[in-house]
């Protein structure tokens, strides 16, 4: 690996809830190549997971973006959803505005925003109703 | 008492089918999960080794691939989808079925040895 890193680009489509995760396999499976530890794979794995499946469930798709360095992975989800209205609720374990059909599907338990923080080293949200959510989760290695 | 159990061993204890990963049945496992909420199966990573789960979708293969289990056990008879099997095959994981409802395949698997994972307090 050069000091330039290496980046990985997904579109994660909203409209399959099936392959939701689809993304977040590739980039364990790359990661895995690349040699990094188990718990470190499995932490982006599990954040960029979470974060997928968010934007399957809310926000209609998005795209994300892993950054690959010696020293720090960084995940960067973009969406055009419709932004979430209060960052600080979203982050309570339990809390979702996911709807029923959601939960029957094993999601919308309000541990998303939660598990996406818990596994990463820094996690930022820009959000803007209407407009859409941006995530940036760093995992350092 | 914490026991190893082989893979293999579940599969006779639950009455189980087998539906894919016959060559991982002897592999060990030493801890078990059980959710019909991924969510909250990935919200406790203690190398938990195989998850019970009455739900039935993709993204239970998704999740057990996220969280390296070697074994998922669909109970109350649930049927997983061709699809479902291909992803745990191109993963490595043991899938199979049982007719028992979710508490008695839990218990039927404490008993014999194989703990959950306690949740450490925040």
């Amino acid at each position: 690996m050069t000091d330039a890193g290496i980046n990985f680009h997904f579109d994660v489509d909203g409209e399959d809830f099936s392959s939701a995760g689809a993304a977040s396999v590739e980039v364990k499976k790359n990661l895995r190549q690349l040699g990094f530890p188990p718990d470190v794979i499995r932490k982006v794995a599990i954040a960029m997971y979470e974060g997928e499946i968010n934007m399957v469930i809310h926000a209609n798709g998005g795209t994300a973006d892993v950054f690959v360095l010696p020293d720090e992975i960084t995940m960067v989800l973009r969406d055009q959803g419709p932004g979430i209205a209060d960052v600080s609720l979203a982050m309570q374990e339990g809390f979702s505005t996911a709807r029923d059909n959601i939960r029957s599907l094993g999601f919308g338990a309000g541990m998303g925003l939660p598990n996406m923080k818990k596994y990463t080293d820094a996690m930022e949200i820009e959000t803007e109703l209407g407009k859409g959510t941006k995530i940036v989760m760093r995992v350092k290695i | 008492m914490d026991r190893n159990l082989k893979i293999r061993k579940i599969r006779e204890l639950l009455d189980a089918e087998l539906l894919c990963g016959e060559d991982q049945l002897d592999r060990e496992v030493y801890s078990a999960c059980s959710s019909d909420m991924m969510s909250d199966v990935l919200a406790f990573v203690k190398d938990q080794a195989v998850l019970l789960t009455g739900l039935v979708n993709p993204q239970v293969m998704r999740t057990a691939e996220m969280m390296d289990m070697h074994c998922v056990v669909f109970v109350r008879g649930k049927n997983p989808t061709p699809e479902m099997v291909e992803l745990a095959q191109s993963s490595g994981i043991v899938v199979m079925h049982s007719a028992l409802r979710m508490y008695e395949a839990c218990g039927t698997l404490y008993s014999a040895g194989l703990n959950g994972t306690k949740v450490a307090a925040e």
